[in-house]
Protein backbone atom coordinates (compact mmCIF):
# COMPACT_ATOMS: atom_id res chain seq x y z
CA UNK A 1 0.00 0.00 0.00
CA UNK A 2 2.72 2.37 1.19
CA UNK A 3 4.91 1.55 -2.41
CA UNK A 4 1.51 2.76 -4.30
CA UNK A 5 1.42 5.86 -2.40
CA UNK A 6 5.26 6.16 -2.91
CA UNK A 7 4.43 5.66 -6.23
CA UNK A 8 1.50 8.52 -7.03
CA UNK A 9 3.41 10.87 -4.82
CA UNK A 10 6.27 10.87 -7.05
CA UNK A 11 4.88 11.08 -10.35
CA UNK A 12 2.89 13.75 -9.14
CA UNK A 13 5.83 15.34 -7.89
CA UNK A 14 7.82 14.71 -11.30
CA UNK A 15 5.09 15.23 -14.01
CA UNK A 16 5.39 19.03 -13.64
CA UNK A 17 8.90 19.04 -14.60
CA UNK A 18 8.85 16.71 -17.32
CA UNK A 19 5.81 18.68 -18.75
CA UNK A 20 8.27 21.88 -18.87
CA UNK A 21 11.00 19.58 -20.53
CA UNK A 22 8.64 19.47 -24.30
CA UNK A 23 9.79 22.04 -26.42
CA UNK A 24 7.01 24.25 -27.42
CA UNK A 25 7.39 27.89 -29.04
CA UNK A 26 7.70 30.11 -26.05
CA UNK A 27 10.14 32.54 -27.36
CA UNK A 28 7.82 33.34 -30.34
CA UNK A 29 4.97 33.70 -27.50
CA UNK A 30 7.15 35.90 -25.82
CA UNK A 31 8.35 38.10 -28.32
CA UNK A 32 5.00 38.61 -29.10
CA UNK A 33 5.20 37.73 -32.83
CA UNK A 34 2.61 35.17 -32.36
CA UNK A 35 0.29 38.04 -33.15
CA UNK A 36 1.74 38.87 -36.37
CA UNK A 37 0.33 35.25 -37.37
CA UNK A 38 -2.54 36.04 -35.52
CA UNK A 39 -3.32 39.30 -37.47
CA UNK A 40 -2.58 37.63 -40.73
CA UNK A 41 -5.11 34.80 -40.36
CA UNK A 42 -8.05 37.17 -39.32
CA UNK A 43 -7.69 39.49 -42.63
CA UNK A 44 -8.00 35.89 -44.36
CA UNK A 45 -10.85 34.76 -42.31
CA UNK A 46 -12.38 38.19 -42.88
CA UNK A 47 -12.05 38.81 -46.51
CA UNK A 48 -13.40 35.46 -47.12
CA UNK A 49 -16.64 35.78 -44.72
CA UNK A 50 -16.93 39.39 -46.13
CA UNK A 51 -17.25 37.28 -49.99
CA UNK A 52 -19.63 34.97 -48.58
CA UNK A 53 -21.64 37.58 -47.14
CA UNK A 54 -21.73 39.37 -50.69
CA UNK A 55 -23.11 36.73 -52.10
CA UNK A 56 -25.59 35.89 -50.13
CA UNK A 57 -27.03 39.40 -51.19
CA UNK A 58 -26.28 38.97 -54.42
CA UNK A 59 -27.94 35.86 -54.42
CA UNK A 60 -31.09 37.39 -52.71
CA UNK A 61 -31.05 39.82 -54.70
CA UNK A 62 -31.25 37.30 -57.80
CA UNK A 63 -34.56 35.61 -56.09
CA UNK A 64 -36.21 38.69 -55.98
CA UNK A 65 -35.84 38.89 -60.03
CA UNK A 66 -37.36 35.75 -60.02
CA UNK A 67 -40.05 36.01 -58.16
CA UNK A 68 -40.81 39.09 -60.12
CA UNK A 69 -40.35 36.97 -63.51
CA UNK A 70 -42.75 34.33 -62.23
CA UNK A 71 -45.72 36.90 -61.23
CA UNK A 72 -45.57 38.09 -64.34
CA UNK A 73 -45.63 35.00 -66.51
CA UNK B 1 -29.94 38.61 -44.80
CA UNK B 2 -32.67 38.11 -43.40
CA UNK B 3 -32.89 35.49 -40.40
CA UNK B 4 -29.10 35.69 -40.14
CA UNK B 5 -28.13 35.92 -36.66
CA UNK B 6 -26.94 32.28 -36.59
CA UNK B 7 -24.77 33.25 -39.46
CA UNK B 8 -23.02 36.07 -37.34
CA UNK B 9 -22.60 33.61 -34.21
CA UNK B 10 -20.93 31.27 -36.60
CA UNK B 11 -18.53 33.62 -37.70
CA UNK B 12 -18.25 34.95 -34.10
CA UNK B 13 -17.37 31.75 -33.01
CA UNK B 14 -15.12 30.28 -35.85
CA UNK B 15 -13.36 33.33 -35.03
CA UNK B 16 -12.94 33.18 -31.74
CA UNK B 17 -11.69 29.78 -32.31
CA UNK B 18 -9.20 30.75 -34.56
CA UNK B 19 -7.46 33.83 -32.03
CA UNK B 20 -8.07 31.72 -28.95
CA UNK B 21 -6.83 28.26 -30.68
CA UNK B 22 -3.36 30.08 -31.40
CA UNK B 23 -2.66 32.08 -28.40
CA UNK B 24 -4.32 30.41 -25.76
CA UNK B 25 -2.19 27.65 -23.36
CA UNK B 26 -1.82 24.15 -24.27
CA UNK B 27 -1.28 21.29 -22.57
CA UNK B 28 3.07 20.66 -22.17
CA UNK B 29 2.74 16.98 -24.61
CA UNK B 30 5.94 15.11 -26.27
CA UNK B 31 5.75 14.69 -30.21
CA UNK B 32 2.68 16.51 -30.89
CA UNK B 33 4.31 19.58 -29.15
CA UNK B 34 2.45 22.47 -30.92
CA UNK B 35 0.92 20.80 -33.30
CA UNK B 36 -1.74 19.88 -30.43
CA UNK B 37 -3.38 23.17 -31.76
CA UNK B 38 -4.39 21.39 -34.85
CA UNK B 39 -7.29 19.54 -32.93
CA UNK B 40 -8.84 22.99 -33.39
CA UNK B 41 -9.34 23.51 -36.88
CA UNK B 42 -8.69 19.35 -37.96
CA UNK B 43 -11.01 17.79 -35.65
CA UNK B 44 -14.37 19.97 -36.28
CA UNK B 45 -13.87 19.51 -39.96
CA UNK B 46 -15.13 16.02 -39.18
CA UNK B 47 -17.50 17.08 -37.27
CA UNK B 48 -18.45 19.36 -39.71
CA UNK B 49 -18.59 16.78 -42.50
CA UNK B 50 -20.68 14.08 -40.36
CA UNK B 51 -23.58 16.97 -39.25
CA UNK B 52 -23.62 17.51 -43.29
CA UNK B 53 -23.76 14.32 -44.32
CA UNK B 54 -26.85 13.88 -41.57
CA UNK B 55 -28.51 16.68 -43.07
CA UNK B 56 -28.52 15.12 -46.45
CA UNK B 57 -29.60 11.89 -45.05
CA UNK B 58 -32.49 13.57 -43.47
CA UNK B 59 -33.75 15.59 -46.63
CA UNK B 60 -33.10 12.19 -48.85
CA UNK B 61 -35.48 10.46 -46.62
CA UNK B 62 -37.81 13.41 -46.73
CA UNK B 63 -37.61 12.94 -50.56
CA UNK B 64 -38.44 9.14 -50.69
CA UNK B 65 -41.33 9.84 -48.22
CA UNK B 66 -42.81 12.96 -50.20
CA UNK B 67 -41.64 13.26 -53.80
CA UNK B 68 -40.77 17.26 -54.30
CA UNK B 69 -37.26 18.47 -56.04
CA UNK B 70 -36.45 20.69 -53.28
CA UNK B 71 -35.66 18.41 -50.61
CA UNK B 72 -33.51 16.58 -53.83
CA UNK B 73 -31.26 19.95 -54.02
CA UNK B 74 -31.36 20.23 -50.00
CA UNK B 75 -30.06 16.95 -49.75
CA UNK B 76 -27.53 17.19 -52.78
CA UNK B 77 -25.99 20.52 -51.31
CA UNK B 78 -25.19 19.53 -47.95
CA UNK B 79 -23.72 16.41 -49.21
CA UNK B 80 -21.35 18.56 -51.07
CA UNK B 81 -20.76 20.65 -48.67
CA UNK B 82 -19.91 17.92 -46.32
CA UNK B 83 -17.29 16.77 -49.20
CA UNK B 84 -15.07 19.60 -49.07
CA UNK B 85 -15.27 19.63 -44.85
CA UNK B 86 -13.63 15.74 -45.73
CA UNK B 87 -11.76 16.63 -48.34
CA UNK B 88 -10.22 19.59 -45.97
CA UNK B 89 -9.79 17.38 -42.80
CA UNK B 90 -8.21 14.73 -44.86
CA UNK B 91 -5.25 17.56 -46.41
CA UNK B 92 -5.36 18.81 -43.22
CA UNK B 93 -4.40 15.42 -41.30
CA UNK B 94 -2.33 14.59 -43.76
CA UNK B 95 -0.20 17.82 -43.46
CA UNK B 96 0.06 17.23 -40.00
CA UNK B 97 0.94 13.39 -40.24
CA UNK B 98 3.79 14.19 -42.37
CA UNK B 99 5.37 16.05 -40.02
CA UNK B 100 4.16 13.83 -36.91
CA UNK B 101 4.36 10.62 -38.34
CA UNK B 102 7.25 10.87 -41.28
CA UNK B 103 5.04 10.35 -44.12
CA UNK B 104 1.50 11.89 -45.21
CA UNK B 105 -0.69 8.74 -45.48
CA UNK B 106 0.09 5.52 -42.99
CA UNK B 107 -2.67 3.51 -43.71
CA UNK B 108 -4.27 4.47 -40.38
CA UNK B 109 -7.56 2.84 -39.58
CA UNK B 110 -9.35 6.54 -39.31
CA UNK B 111 -7.16 7.50 -42.36
CA UNK B 112 -8.60 4.74 -44.56
CA UNK B 113 -12.04 4.97 -42.99
CA UNK B 114 -12.34 8.62 -43.61
CA UNK B 115 -11.28 8.31 -47.30
CA UNK B 116 -13.37 5.45 -48.10
CA UNK B 117 -16.58 7.78 -46.56
CA UNK B 118 -15.42 9.96 -49.05
CA UNK B 119 -14.92 7.81 -51.64
CA UNK B 120 -18.47 6.23 -51.36
CA UNK B 121 -19.68 10.42 -50.94
CA UNK B 122 -18.18 11.08 -54.40
CA UNK B 123 -19.85 7.82 -55.93
CA UNK B 124 -23.16 9.28 -55.08
CA UNK B 125 -21.96 12.45 -56.97
CA UNK B 126 -20.95 10.20 -60.02
CA UNK B 127 -24.34 8.67 -59.63
CA UNK B 128 -26.68 11.90 -59.61
CA UNK B 129 -24.38 12.96 -62.66
CA UNK B 130 -25.34 10.32 -64.55
CA UNK B 131 -28.62 9.98 -64.84
CA UNK B 132 -30.07 12.61 -66.81
CA UNK B 133 -33.83 12.29 -65.78
CA UNK B 134 -34.27 14.44 -62.78
CA UNK B 135 -36.92 12.21 -61.10
CA UNK B 136 -34.99 9.04 -61.13
CA UNK B 137 -32.15 10.70 -60.10
CA UNK B 138 -33.62 12.20 -57.24
CA UNK B 139 -35.03 8.99 -56.11
CA UNK B 140 -32.07 6.67 -56.77
CA UNK B 141 -29.31 8.76 -55.38
CA UNK B 142 -31.84 9.32 -52.44
CA UNK B 143 -31.50 5.51 -51.70
CA UNK B 144 -27.91 5.75 -52.14
CA UNK B 145 -27.67 8.44 -49.74
CA UNK B 146 -29.39 6.39 -47.00
CA UNK B 147 -26.61 3.73 -47.78
CA UNK B 148 -23.84 5.84 -47.98
CA UNK B 149 -24.52 7.01 -44.59
CA UNK B 150 -24.90 3.69 -43.39
CA UNK B 151 -21.49 3.21 -44.70
CA UNK B 152 -20.03 5.83 -42.98
CA UNK B 153 -20.57 4.86 -39.19
CA UNK B 154 -18.50 1.80 -39.36
CA UNK B 155 -16.16 3.64 -41.28
CA UNK B 156 -16.06 6.40 -38.65
CA UNK B 157 -16.86 5.66 -35.35
CA UNK B 158 -16.86 1.83 -35.35
CA UNK B 159 -13.49 0.46 -37.11
CA UNK B 160 -10.99 3.06 -35.28
CA UNK B 161 -12.68 1.74 -31.91
CA UNK B 162 -12.07 -1.60 -33.01
CA UNK B 163 -7.97 -1.33 -33.66
CA UNK B 164 -5.35 0.20 -32.49
CA UNK B 165 -3.64 3.51 -33.93
CA UNK B 166 -0.99 6.21 -33.76
CA UNK B 167 -3.85 8.82 -34.02
CA UNK B 168 -3.80 11.36 -31.13
CA UNK B 169 -6.15 9.90 -28.25
CA UNK B 170 -6.20 6.67 -29.64
CA UNK B 171 -5.49 3.63 -27.63
CA UNK B 172 -9.38 1.89 -27.37
CA UNK B 173 -11.27 5.56 -28.16
CA UNK B 174 -10.49 7.72 -31.33
CA UNK B 175 -11.70 10.61 -29.87
CA UNK B 176 -9.59 13.27 -28.35
CA UNK B 177 -9.81 11.74 -24.57
CA UNK B 178 -6.43 12.67 -23.53
CA UNK B 179 -6.87 16.32 -24.33
CA UNK B 180 -10.50 15.95 -23.49
CA UNK B 181 -9.51 16.48 -19.59
CA UNK B 182 -8.11 19.37 -20.50
CA UNK B 183 -10.93 22.32 -19.71
CA UNK B 184 -9.01 25.12 -21.53
CA UNK B 185 -8.82 22.83 -24.85
CA UNK B 186 -12.45 22.18 -24.44
CA UNK B 187 -13.21 26.11 -24.12
CA UNK B 188 -11.76 26.65 -27.76
CA UNK B 189 -12.72 23.36 -28.92
CA UNK B 190 -16.45 22.91 -28.35
CA UNK B 191 -17.12 26.82 -29.88
CA UNK B 192 -14.99 25.89 -32.64
CA UNK B 193 -17.43 22.89 -33.92
CA UNK B 194 -20.64 24.62 -33.70
CA UNK B 195 -19.15 27.21 -35.39
CA UNK B 196 -17.95 25.39 -38.01
CA UNK B 197 -20.94 23.36 -38.49
CA UNK B 198 -22.96 26.72 -38.37
CA UNK B 199 -20.70 28.48 -41.10
CA UNK B 200 -21.07 24.85 -43.34
CA UNK B 201 -24.98 25.29 -43.24
CA UNK B 202 -24.60 28.88 -44.53
CA UNK B 203 -22.52 27.65 -47.04
CA UNK B 204 -24.95 24.81 -48.14
CA UNK B 205 -27.92 26.75 -47.63
CA UNK B 206 -26.28 29.18 -50.11
CA UNK B 207 -25.91 26.59 -52.93
CA UNK B 208 -29.32 25.52 -52.15
CA UNK B 209 -30.72 28.79 -53.25
CA UNK B 210 -28.61 29.15 -56.13
CA UNK B 211 -29.64 25.53 -57.48
CA UNK B 212 -33.27 26.66 -56.95
CA UNK B 213 -32.93 30.01 -58.56
CA UNK B 214 -31.59 28.02 -61.51
CA UNK B 215 -34.55 25.53 -61.51
CA UNK B 216 -36.74 28.54 -61.54
CA UNK B 217 -35.16 30.06 -63.99
CA UNK B 218 -35.17 26.95 -66.35
CA UNK B 219 -39.29 26.90 -65.69
CA UNK B 220 -39.54 30.36 -66.81
CA UNK B 221 -37.87 29.63 -69.93
CA UNK B 222 -39.63 26.72 -70.18
CA UNK B 223 -42.89 28.24 -70.15
CA UNK B 224 -41.81 31.08 -72.27
CA UNK B 225 -41.13 28.69 -75.08
CA UNK B 226 -44.44 27.05 -75.24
Amino acid sequence: MKKIVNLILLTCLTFPTMAQQVEMADSMRSEGKIYVVVAIIMVIFIGLIAMLYYLDKKISRIEKIIDKLMKNS
Amino acid sequence: MKKSWWKIVGVMLVGYSMVGGIIFEVPRLAIVNETIRALYFHVPMWFCMVFMFFISLVYSIKYLRNPTLNFDSKAVEFANTGIIFGLLGIVTGMIWANYTWGSPWHGDPKQNGAAITLLVYLAYSILRQSLPNPDQRARLSGVYNIFAFTTMIPMIFIIPRLSSSMHPGSGGNPGFNMYDLDYQMRMVFYPAVIGWILLGIWVATLRVRIKSADMKIINIEYEKNR
